[in-house]
């Protein structure tokens, strides 16, 4: 390690990134691999991750069934050819994950159990009670820790990709503890770092989820895929935006308006049973519940609270027993944060953003156009999610494509020869390229918590569940300008010792990319479709938008966008049909 | 008119001062904020130079452990109102050096959790064909404890043990060793055993069950301290009936 050169370096150390390491260790024990973060793998979001992970196991479901629920979930805009890879290779990564001691839930028998999900047709979402996501990371970092090639860089935050040759041979990153910016080579680099929620105010992601990784390649030129779909959870807690899980629902959970009302049954999506009922109600997928919230306000049923208007997600019926036995996260999340207790008192929720659709465009296997550069995970865009990710999918996606990725990018490392830059004059051009950005006096001083704060009210305004032409305008000048206003931030740390300031102002920098990127992306795309909904073009337009939108970095200029069309193999556009 | 409230924040910048102070801010005390919201608001809005960890918000990714008035918490799972009217004190975790102001260096508690081989270990492999290892829910239960860990480190801030002899592995890392020796799947007791044997400071814990009391997780370290001496007890004895043997 001390001479900054490896055969593979991976960029996050979340689901998608261990994953990739150890198929990397596993694959060609010889190949040095590295791991670096910007927070200790362990506190990576995966880690909040709640419901579960969807994989085929039941003998009554199949790889169709699994296939067509995630590609009618997505609106048709999944790539049929990489959703069939996913579904196919799910159930063996989910054992491999049980194999190396993820504390699945069990039935009584003592084999894997599984709970019905959001748009699901058969249940299949393995869980490990509601904290899936935390044991999925913390076996996954654990395990890593058995393999002796994985090395790991922890709390350092890359800020640029190096691009020689014509292929991508590392990056430049900052040692947060002692402020050293450094370059580091590679063979083969892959971004796994994770989504961008924090582009809006109000989100169930972390403060870390800045989209370092899909800034990253942007810049190098690399497109970002899909980036107008965001999908909004309908269940949030009001103010905090953490999140309650869908299991909620799926264990039984009643939706209800102001009146006690289920109003799904308003918005075509079943009529109300007692059980719940798959793909019916509340178990519609996300995006077309958290349209049903939007309606329900207008038509003013919905109730007035501190932080905005609300609904409430209510479980009493399931009674303590079952609560404590299935959802005892939520449970403790309520009684902590929300001063309330779900066995006796109805839950406020309201949709919340949560999940990034789009990201660093790749192929089936994770490839970057950008040779030497991959990219798994929320960052990247294979796309198995399309316009609305089922939920459950996307912890699976980090096991199948973070293994996948590991793969290729072994394999690309092992026919490359040693890297051609000069290690020391990217680390010094980097240093004093931040330098030069942050710590210089500057005339109209701004301040970083006021810049955020604009980009999250305006992309919350314009860029939400509903859009029109107009509102995306509207943004799109404001990111306008504050992308010229960032450029007089200063920041009040000169400290070299671990500066948070310093990082939040290179997060920054990369938010206002991503909004920008998002925005134009949305303002192209003229029809509705899953997540993306544009008031002024009702209908989806398979006949102009069957196709992922493309955006790339244009120097002064707005992001260009182009248009790939989508893969079909066994499944033809069809009608999205929930409880009927 | 929401109430005020002072912070008294731990200082310590080592490129510009040799000795730790202490700062303080008035912030409002909104009746949602726990402290790491009021945390926010000096770094946003006063003083953009303070430091500390945080991430998830919501009590699991482990990050944002300080000392509350003398107390390990979450900061972002303790009210800010609760401690009205105030001031509160606020440190970094205690029986860690300090990086700067509130991070404290954890590379030793990282180095540790690798030391007890926090992994499955086999003598064979099950192979991914022959399916899931079964393990039935009481099975689950006897480890699952154990493996709510969010390595908050809060546990070796209340430990004095550790405070004393900072080479103890500490309650974290003993429970987490606890939860691959429990699981069912597991092989690897053995070896652990054989680890942890070497440590003196788990013969000087003396169960007073600091470490349990401030764990936000209910993982009961203590608890799994206590088991793993009876283990190891039962285990020193069988060794002089029978030299040779491998404790299993
Ligand atoms: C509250 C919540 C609940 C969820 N529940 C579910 C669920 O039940 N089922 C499901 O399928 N999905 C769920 N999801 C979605 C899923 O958890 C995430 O999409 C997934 O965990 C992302 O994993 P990742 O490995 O791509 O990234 P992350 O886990 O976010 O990891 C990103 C990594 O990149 C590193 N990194 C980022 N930027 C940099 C940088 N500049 N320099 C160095 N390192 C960097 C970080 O340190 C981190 O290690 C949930 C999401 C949330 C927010
Ligand atoms: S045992 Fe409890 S207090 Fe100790 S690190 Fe784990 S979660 Fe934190
Ligand atoms: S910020 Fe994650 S535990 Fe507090």
């Amino acid at each position: 390690m001390d001479n900054f050169s490896h055969d593979v370096l991976i960029i996050g150390g979340g689901g998608a990134g261990l994953r990739a390491a150890i198929a990397v260790a596993e694959i060609n024990p010889k190949l040095n691999v590295a791991v670096i973060s910007k927070v200790y793998p362990m506190r990576s979001h995966t880690v909040s991750a709640e419901g579960g992970a969807a994989a085929v196991i039941k003998p009554d479901d199949s790889l169709d069934h699994h296939a067509y629920d995630t590609i009618s979930g997505g609106d048709w805009l999944c790539d049929q050819d990489a959703v069939e890879a996913f579904v196919n290779e799910a159930p063996k990564e989910m054992l491999q994950l049980e194999h190396w001691g993820c504390p699945w839930s069990r039935q009584d028998d003592g084999t894997i159990a599984v709970r019905p999900f959001g748009g699901m047709k058969i249940e299949r979402t393995w869980f490990a009670s509601d904290k899936t996501g935390f044991h999925m990371l913390h076996t996954l970092y654990q395990t890593s820790l058995k393999y002796d090639p994985i090395q790991r860089y922890d709390e350092w935050f890359v800020t640029k990709l190096i691009v020689d040759d014509g292929r991508c041979q590392g990056a430049v990153a900052i040692e947060l503890a002692t402020g050293q910016v450094q370059a580091i080579a590679a063979k083969s680099v892959v971004i796994c770092t994770g989504g961008c929620g924090k582009v809006f105010p109000f989100t169930t992601n972390a403060n870390i989820k800045t989209g370092d990784g899909m800034a990253l390649a942007y810049r190098a030129g690399v497109p970002l895929k899909d980036m107008e779909f965001i999908q909004y959870h309908p269940t949030g807690l009001p103010f905090t935006g953490i999140l309650i899980t869908e299991a909620t629902r799926a264990e039984g959970g009643y939706m209800l308006n102001k009146d006690g009302y289920r109003y799904l049954q308003d918005y075509d999506l079943g009529t109300p049973q007692t059980e719940p009922v798959l793909r019916s109600m509340e178990l519609g997928p996300r995006d077309r519940l958290s349209q049903a919230f939007v309606k329900e306000m207008e038509k003013g049923n919905t109730l007035e609270g501190l932080y905005g208007q609300f609904v409430h997600l209510d479980i009493r019926h399931l009674g303590e027993k079952k609560i404590n036995a299935k959802l005892p996260f939520v449970r403790e999340l309520c009684l902590k944060y929300e001063n309330i207790d779900p066995v006796n008192e109805m839950i406020p929720v309201r949709p919340v953003v949560h999940y990034m659709m789009g990201g660093i465009h790749t192929d089936i296997n994770g490839a970057t156009p950008l040779p030497g550069l991959y990219a798994a995970g929320e960052t990247a865009c294979v796309s198995i999610n399309g316009a609305n990710r089922l939920g459950s999918n996307s912890l699976t996606e980090l096991l199948v494509f973070g293994a996948r990725v590991g793969s290729v990018a072994a394999e690309f490392a092992s026919n490359q020869s040693d890297y051609t830059f000069d290690m020391a004059y990217e680390s010094i051009t980097e240093e004093n390229h931040i330098k030069n950005q942050f710590f210089k006096e500057k005339k109209n001083q701004e301040r970083i918590a006021d810049i955020r704060k604009e980009m999250h009210k305006t992309m919350e305004e314009g860029c939400g569940i509903y859009r029109t032409e107009n509102s995306l305008l509207a943004s799109q000048n404001i990111l306008t300008d504050l992308k010229e206003r960032f450029s007089h931030v200063a920041i009040d740390d000169h400290s070299r010792t671990f500066n948070t300031e310093l990082v939040a102002a290179l997060e920054l920098s990369n938010l206002l990319d991503l909004a920008e990127s998002i925005v134009q992306s949305a303002l192209s795309r003229k029809e509705s479709r899953g997540s993306h909904q544009r008031t002024d073009y009702e209908k989806r337009d398979d006949e102009n938008y069957l196709a992922h939108s493309l955006a790339y970095q244009e120097k002064d200029n707005k992001p260009r966008i182009e248009y790939l069309p989508v893969t079909i193999t066994k499944w033809p556009p069809g009608e999205r049909v929930y409880g009927r | 008119m929401v109430s005020k409230i002072t912070l008294e924040v731990f200082r310590y910048r080592p490129d510009q001062e040799t000795q730790p102070s202490f700062d303080s801010y008035e912030v409002p005390c909104e009746k949602d904020w726990v402290i790491l919201d009021a945390l926010n608001y000096i770094k946003d809005q006063i003083d953009g130079t303070l430091s500390y960890r945080w991430s998830c918000r919501m009590g699991v990714c482990g990050s944002c452990g300080m000392m509350v008035n003398g107390e390990p918490v979450l900061t972002c799972a303790t009210f800010l109102n609760k401690f009205l009217p105030g001031p509160v004190k606020i440190e970094p975790l205690e029986h860690f050096p300090v990086v700067r102001d509130l991070i404290i260096e954890m590379s030793d508690f990282i180095g540790k959790l690798q030391k007890v081989k926090p992994w499955i270990v086999r003598k064979e492999e099950k192979s991914l064909e022959d399916g899931e290892y079964i393990q039935t829910p009481e099975q689950l239960g006897d480890y699952k404890q154990y493996s709510m860990c969010i390595n908050c480190m809060l546990c070796y801030s209340a430990c004095p043990v550790y405070g004393l002899e900072p080479e103890f592995v500490g309650p974290a890392v003993i429970a987490l060793a606890q939860r691959y020796n429990l699981d069912s799947r597991d092989q690897g007791k053995g070896e652990r055993e054989e680890i942890l044997s070497q440590d003196d400071g788990i013969w000087q814990c003396t169960f007073v069950g600091e470490c349990s009391e401030v764990c936000p997780e209910n993982v009961d370290p203590a608890g799994a301290i206590q088991r793993y001496k009876v283990a190891a007890t039962n285990n020193w004895w069988k060794s002089l009936l029978m030299p040779w043997g491998k404790s299993e």
